[in-house]
C-alpha cells in the first residue's frame, strides 16, 4: 500500500447529504473480479448523461475539478453497502482524502485499507472548507496526517482525529493482513481455548 | 462496576488481543461469501501463497447476480456476471470452503440460508462482505459487514482489527396494532434516528414488541440495522431462538446444544449496564409505513402526505428537492394517490416464509391490478419449496404475481430483473436509493402485506383497509 504523508491538492465541493455508495459506484460496475479500473465510473449516474456523456454540471466534470484530489462532502458520506468498490474508484479517479460531518461504518473502514484518508470535522469547519474548495483550482488545500490537520488555501487550519492504529498503518503503508500473521500463536491458542468452553461452534 | 451489555458479553468472548489503544484482534466464528465483494480476497490470498485459514467456518453462496427466471440451469447470460459466478464456483472449491451452488435447493440469500442452515447461532461472531450481515443479529450473534479487504483479513487469520462501538438501546414498548410489522418497527426506527443515527453504535433492539416477534421478524428489524447507520443490531436470544435454532443441519446436537444452551441463556443485557444512547418508540404508535424519497430514512406512515423541502433543515433541504424530483413527487400529494407499476416481494429483509404467508394472506382470491408487473422472489430454495407446500405459490400465481427462484434479483437488481427509468415500485427490500433497483427506477420500501395491498390496488395503499382478519408478521 502506497503511504500517506502529506497533500496538497484541488479539492471538490459535494456539499449533499447521504452520499451512498451506490452514487459513488453504482452495481454494474460490481461485476469486475478486478479492483483496479473503476475510476471511469466513479459517481456514475451523476457524472454522466443518459447518451453517455458527461454533465457539465458536475462537479467533477468542471475543468477546474478533474484534478481533484480531495473531496469535501455533506454528512453522512459513504452510507449503504459495503462495497469496497467505492474507494476503489475514488482512490482510482485519483481521490486521496474525503471531508465530512460523518461517514458510514463500513466506508470509513474501507477508505484506511486502500490508503485513503477519512477526516470528519465538525459543520462550522466543513462549512469553511466547502467554501474554499468553491473557489476551484486556484486553491488548494492541504491535508497534513502528522500533524492531523486541514489547511485551507487561505492559512485556516482545523485540527481532526484520528485512531493512531490506523494513522500508524496509512503513514507507513502497512499491510493489515501480515501485521495480524505475526500473531498466528495468539490465534492458535485461542482456537483451542474456545474449542473447550464452545466446542459447537 | 456496571454490568454488561449482550454487546460486550459477545465481543469479550471473542477477544483474541487487545492492543493499549484499545484495538482488538477479534475472531470470527462464521464468514459468509458471496460472488460479488469476494473474488477480489481470494485473488489476493493466491497473489500472497497463502490458504483458508478455517474453510469449515467459511459458507460461501452465490446470490446477487444469478437468474431467477425458471429456466437458469442454462446458465447466466451477462457474461461478467457469469464470470464472478465461476470464480467463486472455482474459489470455493480450491480453498475447500461449504458451499451451496447455484443448483442445489438450499441455495438462497447468503442471509437467509445462513441461519436457515443453523450456521448462525447466538453469541457467535458473523462477519461477509455485505452490509445486511446485520440480519444475523436476530440471533444475539455480533454480525457486521466488511469490506474486500477484510473479507480477505478474515480469511487468512479468522479474526478481524476492531476497535468496540458504543452500545445504543433502542427499545419498543408495547405491542403492533393489526397491520403493523416487523418492517414497520425498523423503517420507522430509521425515521426517527436518521440514516446516520446510528453511526459508531452497535444497536440492541429490546422491549415487548420485539420479543413478541418471531425470529423472521427479528430477522427483518437487524437487517435494517445498517440502514440506520449501526455497525450491527442485536436481540438477545430467548426462546422463540432456541426453538429456531434447534434441528438445523448445523445446530448443535444432544449434549452439545446443552451446553451450547446453557451459554445462550447468559447472553442478554444486565440490568445495570451502561447504554451510550438509548430511544424508546411505543409499540402503538408504529403505523404501517412507506418511504417517500430515496434515503431510508424518508418514512412516513401511509396516511400521510409527501413533504416539501422546506420541511427540512440544514443540507438535508437539497437532498429532499433532489429526492422529489427523482422520484417524481409533489408536495402535499397523498401518499394514497401514489399509482405504481411493479410489486416486488423478495430481498434478505422480506423474502422469508412468514413474509411469504404475509403477503399471500392479503392476495387470497384476489387479483393484481391490470398492467401491473409483479413478482415473488423466494429468499432461498427451502423458502420456494415449503411456500409451495403450503399453497402460497398458488396464491400468488393467481394473483397474477411471477414466481421465481431465489436470489438477490430486483433488491439491487444486479441480475436482470431491474426497473426501467422513471418505472414506480412497491418494494420490501431494504434501500430506495436513486437507481438501486435499475437506472432511474422509483423505490418505494413497505412491509410484504403493504406490498401485496399495493398490488391490488395499483397505488400505494393503507394495507388495513383491505384487511378481513389481523395480519400477522
Ligand atoms: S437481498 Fe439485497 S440487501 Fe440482501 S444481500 Fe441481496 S442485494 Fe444485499
Amino acid at each position: 500500500m502506497e503511504k500517506f504523508e502529506k497533500l496538497t491538492g484541488i479539492a471538490a465541493p459535494m456539499p449533499l447529504v447521504n452520499i451512498d455508495t451506490d452514487m459513488i459506484i453504482p452495481k454494474q460496475f460490481l461485476k469486475t473480479i478486478k479492483r483496479s479500473g473503476l475510476g471511469v465510473h466513479a459517481f456514475d449516474e451523476m457524472r454522466y448523461l443518459a447518451d453517455g456523456t458527461e454533465n457539465p454540471d458536475f462537479v467533477l466534470n468542471k475543468p477546474q475539478y478533474r484534478e481533484a484530489q480531495i473531496l469535501v462532502a455533506g454528512d453522512n458520506f459513504g452510507c449503504g453497502s459495503s462495497r469496497e468498490h467505492a474507494p476503489w474508484a475514488l482512490a482510482d479517479f485519483g481521490v486521496k482524502a474525503v471531508i465530512s460531518t460523518s461517514f458510514a461504518d463500513i466506508f470509513y473502514n474501507n477508505c484506511f485499507k486502500n490508503g485513503m484518508l477519512p477526516i470528519v470535522l465538525p459543520q462550522e469547519a466543513v462549512d469553511v472548507l466547502m467554501k474554499d474548495a468553491e473557489k476551484g483550482s486556484n486553491a488548494r488545500m492541504t491535508v497534513d496526517l502528522e500533524n492531523q490537520t486541514v489547511t485551507t488555501s487561505d492559512g485556516e487550519s482545523f485540527a481532526f482525529e484520528l485512531d493512531p492504529f490506523r494513522k500508524h498503518c496509512l503513514m507507513n503503508g502497512l499491510d493489515d493482513i501480515g501485521l495480524t500473521m505475526e500473531k498466528v500463536t495468539a490465534i492458535d491458542s485461542f482456537e483451542s481455548q474456545s474449542a473447550q468452553s464452545r466446542p459447537w461452534v | 462496576m456496571s454490568g454488561k451489555t449482550l454487546y460486550d458479553k459477545i465481543w469479550d468472548a471473542h477477544v483474541v488481543q487487545q492492543d493499549e489503544d484499545g484495538t482488538c484482534l477479534l475472531y470470527i466464528d462464521r464468514h459468509l461469501v458471496h460472488e460479488v465483494t469476494s473474488p477480489q480476497a481470494f485473488e489476493g490470498l493466491r497473489l500472497a501463497g497463502r490458504k483458508v485459514r478455517a474453510p469449515g467456518r467459511t459458507i460461501a453462496v452465490p446470490d446477487h447476480n444469478v437468474p431467477t427466471t425458471l429456466d437458469r440451469a442454462k446458465g447466466i447470460e451477462n457474461e461478467e456476471s457469469r464470470i464472478q459466478v465461476e470464480a467463486l464456483d472455482r474459489n470455493a472449491r480450491d480453498f475447500g470452503v461449504h458451499y451451496y451452488p447455484v443448483d442445489d435447493v438450499r441455495q438462497g440469500i447468503v442471509h437467509i440460508v445462513g441461519p436457515e442452515q443453523g450456521w448462525t447461532l447466538p453469541g457467535m461472531t458473523v462477519v461477509c462482505g455485505d452490509s445486511h450481515t446485520a440480519t444475523h443479529g436476530a440471533f444475539g450473534a455480533l454480525a457486521h459487514g466488511i469490506g474486500t479487504s477484510e473479507v480477505e483479513h478474515v480469511l487468512a487469520t479468522q479474526t478481524l482489527i476492531q476497535k468496540k462501538s458504543k452500545n445504543m438501546k433502542v427499545e419498543i414498548t408495547g405491542q403492533l396494532a393489526p397491520g403493523v410489522t416487523a418492517k414497520d418497527i425498523t423503517l420507522s426506527v430509521i425515521g426517527a434516528t436518521g440514516t446516520a443515527g446510528g453511526t459508531g453504535y452497535v444497536i440492541e433492539y429490546c422491549g415487548e414488541a420485539i420479543r413478541s416477534l418471531s425470529m423472521e421478524g427479528r430477522m427483518t428489524v437487524c437487517n435494517m440495522a445498517i440502514e440506520g447507520g449501526a455497525r450491527a443490531g442485536l436481540i438477545a436470544p430467548d426462546e422463540t431462538t432456541f426453538a429456531y435454532v434447534q434441528g438445523r443441519p448445523h445446530a448443535p446436537k444432544g449434549a452439545q446444544f446443552e451446553a451450547a444452551l446453557a451459554w445462550w441463556k447468559t447472553l442478554y443485557s444486565d440490568d445495570d449496564a451502561h447504554w451510550d444512547k438509548v430511544v424508546t418508540l411505543r409499540g402503538e404508535d408504529i403505523a404501517p409505513v412507506v418511504t417517500w424519497g430515496t434515503s431510508p430514512e424518508d418514512v412516513l406512515p401511509i396516511t400521510a402526505a409527501v413533504p416539501a423541502p422546506a420541511d427540512f433543515k440544514g443540507g438535508k433541504v437539497e437532498a429532499a428537492q433532489r429526492a422529489l424530483d427523482y422520484m417524481g413527487l409533489k408536495p402535499g400529494q397523498k401518499l394514497t394517490d401514489i399509482a405504481i407499476d411493479t410489486v416486488f416481494i423478495g430481498s434478505c429483509t422480506n423474502g422469508r416464509i412468514e413474509d411469504l404467508r404475509a403477503a399471500a394472506a392479503i392476495l387470497k382470491g384476489k387479483k393484481i391490478k391490470d398492467g401491473m408487473r409483479a413478482m415473488v422472489v423466494p429468499g432461498s430454495g427451502l423458502v420456494r419449496a415449503q411456500a409451495e407446500e403450503e399453497g402460497l405459490a398458488q396464491i400468488f400465481l393467481d394473483a397474477g404475481f411471477e414466481w421465481r427462484l431465489a436470489g438477490c434479483s430486483m433488491c439491487l437488481a444486479m441480475n436482470p430483473d431491474q426497473l426501467s427509468p422513471g418505472e414506480r415500485c412497491a418494494a420490501t427490500s431494504n434501500r430506495n436509493f436513486e437507481g438501486r433497483q435499475g437506472k432511474g427506477g422509483r423505490t418505494h420500501l413497505m412491509s410484504p402485506a403493504m406490498a401485496a395491498a399495493a398490488a391490488i390496488t395499483g397505488r400505494l395503499t393503507d394495507v388495513r383497509d383491505l384487511m378481513t382478519e389481523p395480519a400477522q408478521a
